[in-house]
């Protein structure tokens, strides 16, 4: 059989492909809507937060950063709560990274604040001495992005039916508001300046003030989200 | 018997040798750079924030994947193929064409991407970083290699497919698929028509996005550093060494074996995170299987050498490629250990891993890589090889380079591993994540000496290279076997 395999490359190659997309056939397709239930308490990103998601995706900060914590007593004692299944049904892409060069971040919303993550970004070591963590200070001059996050929210919203403007949990209200770009926006900016103040650096409070987002605000409003 | 009629066209061979030998010394020079930035960290703000490691790791494994190991898969493919279908390029126009249209495109697009990773333009995904517009350039180039595999199928003269072969299609076939799924992503500027057009999404969310990506990252591995690295050695350790190769069944073993099982082992990367625990035990147990195609392949490389081991004293080709057919096994073993559940729970996300993707990178991908060029070059050029000693330097040189990066990154991980886990005598946590970071200072400094060797091997190779081409003596005939070398 191998012998008559190897003169007919048509069939060989049809029997190589068989062989190898078995394994992906039945690990992957059977579970895969089941995978993507959301738990109860999650929710999509607001606009702002998706741009920090940019903003994170964008300098790679996965490279270096998981958010994965394991269901061991050393990472639970460490982190927080062992990460589920459902909490990540509103990422695309999932960012759980493959090293910790750093430590993880799926929770790091509950131990650090605004002001902590602004100074840590400008100057790692300024609050963890001894840190290899370089400092990101594009990031407290570039502009958020805020329409391309407009545009992945809408993208999900449309065609993966992320509930953006609906009453998740039948308590009359909406849940997560999107709306039109301008409305989302005006969200968007009355967080940033919250989230700026919270920074207490005023060169931030000024940009959003005049009318454009750091990145760094964006990226800690996604930070503090994390929880 | 041979065809003495047959005239190889070797132009594409050669060209994408040279681009083998400029991405390995970009990406690994990047990679040098960004180990060394780990242990000291100033580094990174040499040239602002494009050199900030985050921006560069992926400008590596890319760079290295995908520029270093496709050139040379392809630098092989262009010559391999043609010799064991016993069919010339020049025998058709279309299939040249195409041939320099494959080049041509993958090297302009591999620019492009590359600098657009450099400007931010990421989609997280590991090794499938790219942003849309590239991953379609991607697919044409591979749709073009495609026809080059099956239009030199269609004209050849031998018959019976070699083995190289067999892992030539599978690398096409099982690329294709990964990338294809993998990189299912929607554009929000052709829904929203706002925002930023080289921008997408997912398709997949959370879990099964994790899902996607570790069978396709694992099998990237699989399909571009193993499978096609196989096809190599399986043409050029027997025709450098004039020895036939050890087991016909041994082969056929190793290469179905193979194909069915490392599939199924991607699910390893997955460990104690949120996937089914039915996968992970999946992923867990067919690691271990993997260890028999993979050491399958591997024996019947070093059996093949039976009772010619003398030649591993005299033939420094020979040597690169038993040592890259050692460290092959070497790592087909650390990774199924690594896929033990527990001993995963130790390793995961520690700096063991690197360690381990790089003795099979350093050691099988790129030593295959550099004895199969050395090797196309006497046939390149009909001239000897410039420098035998030379090539001794660098392959001891690269040799400790590896050892150094891997034993350095054995221990960094297994200490940090360690002191993650560590309590004292009440149950807390011993160590601050810092502790366990300022702790690995010496081994990140080590494993950045010992990239830096294997980074000056390739100047060596390259230097190499170049001078067999200029300068070297002519040789009359194509060698049947022993590449010659000058002293």
């Amino acid at each position: 059989m191998f012998g008559w395999l190897e003169r007919n490359p048509f069939f060989f190659a049809v029997g190589v492909f068989v062989v190898i997309a078995f394994a992906g056939l039945i690990e992957i397709v059977p579970d895969f809507a089941q995978q993507s239930r959301p738990v109860v308490t999650a929710k999509p990103y607001s606009l702002l937060e998706l741009a920090g998601r940019q903003v994170y995706i964008k300098d790679s900060c996965n490279a270096c950063h998981s958010q994965l914590i394991r269901p061991f007593k050393s990472e639970t004692d460490r982190y927080g709560m062992y990460s589920l299944n459902g909490e990540y049904a509103y990422d695309r892409p999932f960012l759980w990274g493959s090293k910790r060069t750093g430590p993880d971040l799926h929770r790091v919303g509950n131990y650090r604040t605004s002001d902590w993550h602004a100074n840590h970004m400008w100057d790692p070591t300024s609050v963890v001495p001894g840190s290899i963590m370089p400092a990101y200070k594009h990031m407290f001059t570039n502009v958020t992005d805020l329409e391309t996050a407009y545009a992945e929210a809408l993208t999900v919203k449309k065609v993966f039916n992320v509930p953006y403007d609906k009453d998740m949990d039948g308590d009359g209200k909406v849940d997560v508001p999107l709306g039109s770009y301008e409305e989302a926006k005006k969200r968007a900016f009355e967080y940033a300046l919250r989230v700026a103040e919270e920074t207490k650096r005023q060169d931030l409070v000024d940009m959003v003030k005049a009318g454009k987002i750091p990145e760094i605000v964006a990226l800690i409003a996604y930070l503090n989200r994390l929880k | 018997m041979q065809n003495p009629a047959i005239e190889y066209d070797y132009t594409v061979a050669k060209w994408f040798s040279y681009l083998a030998i400029l991405f390995g010394i970009v990406g690994m020079g990047v990679g040098v750079w960004i180990a060394f930035e780990l242990a000291f960290p100033e580094l990174n703000y040499v040239l602002g924030e494009y050199t900030l490691f985050s921006r560069l790791r992926p400008v590596h494994t890319n760079v290295v994947a995908y520029g270093f190991t496709l050139s040379g898969i392809w630098a092989t493919w262009y010559y391999v193929g043609q010799r064991v279908l016993k069919v010339s390029l020049a025998e058709s126009k279309f299939l040249q064409t195409i041939a320099k249209l494959h080049f041509w495109l993958y090297f302009i697009g591999a620019l492009l991407a590359v600098g657009s990773l450099l400007i931010r333009y990421t989609t997280s995904k590991e090794y499938a970083q790219f942003e849309w517009p590239f991953d379609i350039v991607v697919v044409i180039i591979w749709v073009l290699w495609g026809i080059s595999i099956f239009g030199l199928i269609g004209i050849r003269r031998e018959k019976t497919l070699y083995i190289s072969m067999w892992y030539y299609i599978a690398t096409f076939l099982g690329v294709a698929m990964l990338y294809l799924f993998n990189n299912m992503e929607v554009p929000t500027y052709l829904i929203t028509g706002m925002g930023d057009p080289l921008h997408s999404v997912s398709m997949y969310a959370g879990t099964n996005d994790a899902m996607v990506q570790w069978w396709f990252g694992h099998n990237a591995v699989a399909f571009v550093f193993t499978v096609p690295i196989i096809a190599m050695i399986y043409y050029y350790l027997p025709k450098e060494s004039g020895q036939p190769v050890y087991s016909y069944k041994l082969s056929l073993l190793s290469f179905w074996g193979l194909m069915f099982v490392y599939l199924w082992a991607g699910g390893h990367h997955l460990i104690y995170s949120t996937v089914p625990d039915w996968m992970q035990t999946m992923g867990s147990v067919f690691s271990v299987i993997l260890i028999l195609p993979s050491w399958g392949s591997a024996l019947n490389m070093l059996l093949t050498m039976k009772g010619e081991w003398g030649q591993l004293k005299e033939n420094p080709l020979i040597k690169f490629m038993v040592l890259a057919s050692t460290f092959y096994m070497l790592s087909t073993l650390e990774g199924p250990i690594q896929s033990i559940k527990s001993v995963n729970a130790l390793a995961h996300f520690t700096d063991w891993i690197p360690g381990h993707v790089h003795d099979g990178t350093l050691g099988w991908v790129g030593f295959m890589i550099i004895a199969a060029i050395m090797h196309m070059a006497p046939r390149f050029y009909k001239r000897e090889i410039y420098s035998k000693k030379l090539l001794e330097m660098q392959f001891w040189l690269q040799t400790t380079g590896i050892v150094l990066y891997f034993s350095s990154m054995w221990i960094a991980g297994i200490t940090q591993g360690m002191m993650w886990r560590a309590v004292d005598q009440y149950g807390n946590l011993a160590y601050s994540f810092i502790d366990t970071v300022t702790v690995l200072h010496p081994y990140y400094t080590l494993r950045g000496i010992g990239g830096l060797f294997y980074f000056i091997g390739l100047f060596m190779w390259a230097y190499n290279f170049y001078k067999t081409m200029t300068a070297a003596k002519q040789i009359e005939k194509e060698p049947q076997f022993a590449s010659p070398m000058a002293a």
